[in-house]
């Protein structure tokens, strides 16, 4: 049996320390938001653009562009879908790093000067702040994403320890929003790198105990555009917004190339 | 125009659309096609687990979990449908840990269960450890595992292919009684593709609508921009019916003010609701289960406190979820994204304080009906032969009136699973259904309008004043004054519509002109639950009306069925034909509501 999930019976009524913060009293700032634009059906050249905006303290970087997109210019043109941080759709550069703009607040960055937004790089940039996906995806399709298990099915599930299963709980987090590829100055200069994410979800199942697949993994990796081109730069880590520890991830698939037994 | 051909055309790349996929890939020639990269899906947003009754950690059986869900949904639950899902729950969870997902494991290894709202031992009698999870990101490593087999198998996606019209043929068809009918056949899609603006046709003996759900009605949801009722409309427009589309769920905890979602999983790993006088107040409205009671008795409560004073906050309008009792390492290691959220978004740290909350749209319980072989139905007999529908989008109706929580993650693999394999057995001897002539004229019509308008309207004028209307007349409680007052806003807002304009005028990735499209589901779909909130003079599970306060079976214990029908009127609005299905009964009598 697991353990208990209610560690004690809570009181039916308790006294609340004085509240009153939290969510309501909300405070009103004014930011700029400066986005580098790109439009080959308008012009050949990238350009920037600039809007004075009045915003509110729980306003995240991704509300920032809606205002602009609802209410001021409609061709202002990103990628996004849950606004909290799940679904990976609204990766970007925000004043020079990697982030989701539903997942970063505009108060915690410095509003006295203007708020920079680009589209993430080393990605063909289609329109505005969306890239193609493709070429990262396709590194992730290379790594055989997916669990391969050649012993006869049980009837009920595979059993996999609590233990087993920590061990590769971190890199299941991944969303695939591509922050930690995208910040790979490796990956900048070198489209063929797999790039971290794609590291990250081979790792996923190198440590699985239920796959069967991690030598194969591990030669795919092996490869001249495998891990070692990682220079251990932790851009990754920093970039991602899940708190996967991306480096080390990596340095765990090196480690397993060089003691694996084939 | 492209014309693609297709055994199997899937639109909608969330759980239900990809489980399908992943049979109809298999069997038959298979495309699916998406608005979105399919790992963007809103599946990925769900939280808390997936119910079945595994018996992993106590006893549990099938029969209990049906009835539950048939309570949960107060009995407007079809429950021949109910039955399968919950019986086909085991096997649901079992394949995806055969297709690799990392559920949390028991200390021997087994699947760990917890506890969830409603799902109870022996009918009632006490909560029971249902829930299969992996912590509190279950809907994200079911969308991942789902589309990791989706490579596996090599299905075909077609990305940010947005469906703007289903295409269907009507012909002349007999009875056995020699009664004649209009059968509608299914014959393909029309899309736009977002990258060149251009659209395409697809060709299908199968279409299979998994699109989800229509939470951007409301202003606060715990939904994705993106979720904007696009299938219901598509279908509703092509005269097929809506099934119970008053029923909306409003889940009790999400963030104060942002609608940010926190898993019920947070009470059943031991959380509980309190007021402004730190009561824990469900004890008074389900003294058996209290905090774990289902979510439309549980969301009325906390906002039943608020309006008389007992409200938290400096606006004294919202409640809190109070984790401060449990093991700060518990909480880390079962609820880690929840109470990051609160976190990141309230700047509430949850081992210490307690974090506001207040009920937020969730899920719709209504949507195209469907039977249990996930079939679109287009009266409450007729078939149309090889359209399917799984997930929010369709009512199969396993969920009723209100959804029991872990049940649409157990929805969309079961009757996914389903669509995909029906669907693809269906093209494998059906013929192609030949095209009307330009199928896509509706569709360009549509698109040259909006490009080419002079109004003066916006969209996000028009969208904010919807969501606004409804959350203050179409929530948890309403009325016949609210629903009216929301009824005479929509039909302002759909003249206005008339006027829009947008500002991109181009072919590039146009999201502008989208959002426009999107605009026109929402305020269909906002008028057809209206209507059919005003027409159900009763109370049930997630649909409450002040002025009707309690069930009432006799006149209401039947599926609402909304038709769009130009020589009709229902509740003062043109266009729309109202009737009414039977609820399917199988073993559980109707009882009153109590936990």
């Amino acid at each position: 049996m697991s353990t208990p999930t209610v560690e004690k019976e809570p009181a039916s009524k308790i006294d609340l320390a004085e509240s009153g913060d939290g969510a309501g009293a909300v405070q009103q700032f004014d930011i700029t938001l400066k986005v580098r634009r790109y439009d080959p059906e308008r012009t050949e050249d990238a350009w920037w653009d600039e809007w004075n905006l009045t915003m509110f303290g729980t306003d995240r970087v991704l509300d920032a562009l809606h205002k602009v997109k609802w209410d001021v210019d409609g061709t202002l043109t990103f990628r996004r879908s849950c606004a909290h941080g799940i679904c990976g759709s609204d990766a970007m550069r925000i004043n020079g790093r990697n982030r989701l703009a539903c997942k970063t607040l505009l108060k915690d960055l410095d509003t006295s000067k203007p708020i920079i937004v680009e589209a993430i790089k080393g990605l063909p940039v289609e329109k505005d702040l969306i890239v193609d996906m493709e070429p990262f995806f396709q590194s992730y399709r290379e790594i055989m994403p997916f669990m391969i298990n050649s012993s006869p099915t049980p009837t009920a599930e595979r059993v996999q320890s609590p233990e087993e299963r920590q061990r590769f709980d971190d890199t299941t987090k991944c969303i695939l929003c591509a922050a930690c590829t995208s910040s790979c100055p490796v990956f900048w200069t070198d489209g063929q790198y797999f790039g971290p994410a794609a590291i990250v979800n081979a790792h996923r199942f190198i440590f699985d105990s239920r796959d069967d697949a991690g030598d194969m993994r591990l030669e795919i990796l092996n490869d001249r555009e495998g891990v070692w081109r990682c220079r251990t730069t932790f851009n990754c880590t920093e970039a991602c917004p899940r708190g996967i520890e991306v480096t080390k991830a990596i340095q765990e698939v090196k480690t397993a190339i060089l003691t694996r037994s084939l | 125009m492209q014309v693609h051909k297709y055994d199997v055309v899937i639109v909608g790349a969330g759980g239900a659309g990809m489980r399908a996929a992943i049979e109809s890939g298999q069997r038959a020639h298979t495309a699916v096609l998406t608005k979105l990269y399919p790992t963007r899906s809103h599946t990925g947003a769900a939280q808390g687990g997936m119910c079945a009754a595994l018996a992993n950690v106590e006893e549990d059986n099938w029969e209990w979990h049906t009835f539950d869900t048939v309570k949960g949904g107060d009995y407007l639950v079809d429950q021949d449908a109910a039955e399968v899902m919950a019986k086909e729950a085991i096997d649901a969870v079992l394949d995806l840990e055969k297709m690799g997902l990392p559920f949390n494991r028991t200390p021997e290894g087994k699947i760990d269960q917890r506890r969830f709202g409603g799902h109870t031992r022996d009918h009632g009698k006490a909560a029971v450890r249902r829930a299969c999870y992996a912590a509190d990101r279950t809907g994200h490593m079911i969308l991942q595992t789902l589309y990791q087999n989706c490579v596996k198998h090599n299905v075909e996606f077609y990305n940010e292919y947005y469906v703007l019209d289903l295409i269907t043929v009507e012909e002349d068809a007999t009875r056995e009684d020699g009664t004649t009918y209009k059968q509608k056949r299914v014959a393909g899609v029309v899309t736009y593709d977002l990258a060149s603006g251009e659209l395409h046709i697809f060709q299908a003996k199968s279409v299979v609508f998994a699109t989800g759900g229509l939470g951007k009605i409301f202003k606060t949801t715990s939904n994705a921009h993106t979720l904007t009722a696009d299938g219901m409309a598509l279908a509703y427009r092509a005269g097929i019916p809506l099934e119970d589309m008053e029923f909306v769920q409003f889940h009790p905890t999400g963030l104060a003010g942002l609608g940010v979602l926190l898993s019920e999983a947070a009470r059943g790993e031991g959380g509980i609701l309190r007021n402004s006088d730190g009561e824990r107040f469900m004890e008074r409205y389900a003294p058996t289960i209290k905090d774990l009671a289902p979510r439309d008795i549980v969301a009325r409560a906390m906002a039943q406190e608020v309006r008389e004073g007992r409200g938290a906050g400096p606006n004294k309008d919202y409640v809190y979820l109070d984790l401060t009792h449990l093991e700060p390492e518990h909480i880390d290691a079962k609820l880690p994204d929840i109470t990051e959220f609160a976190r990141t978004y309230l700047a509430v740290e949850p081992h210490t304080e307690p974090v506001p909350v207040f009920p937020t749209c969730h899920y719709a319980m209504g949507g195209v009906p469907t039977n249990i072989k996930a079939e679109v139905l287009q009266d409450n007999e007729v078939v149309v032969p090889g359209l399917y529908a799984a997930g929010e989008v369709a009512c199969v109706s396993v969920h009723g009136s209100n959804r029991l929580g872990t049940n649409s993650l157990l929805d969309i693999n079961v009757f996914g699973k389903r669509a995909g394999i029906y669907a693809a057995e269906y093209a494998s001897t059906a013929e192609f259904v030949e095209l009307p002539e330009a199928p896509e004229t509706f569709v360009t019509e549509q698109l040259e309008m909006l490009r080419n308008s002079s109004g003066d309207q916006r969209v996000a004028t028009i969208r904010a004043e919807l969501q606004d209307t409804m959350d203050l007349n179409m929530q948890v409680f309403r009325s016949e004054e609210s629903i009216r007052e929301a009824l005479d806003k929509i039909y302002e807002l759909k003249g206005r519509y008339q006027q829009i304009t947008v500002q991109d005028k181009g072919k590039r990735f146009n999201l502008d002109l989208l959002e426009a499209l999107e605009l026109g589901f929402l305020l269909d779909m906002a008028e057809v639950m209206t209507v059919s909130a005003m027409h159900r003079k009763e109370s049930r599970g997630g649909h409450y009306r002040e002025d009707y306060p309690d069930r009432d079976d006799e006149n209401f214990m039947l599926h609402s069925m909304l038709y769009k029908d130009p020589g009709f009127e229902t509740e003062g609005v043109k266009g729309i034909r109202f009737d009414t299905k039977p609820v399917i009964f199988t073993r559980y009598e109707p009882m009153e509501r109590k936990y």
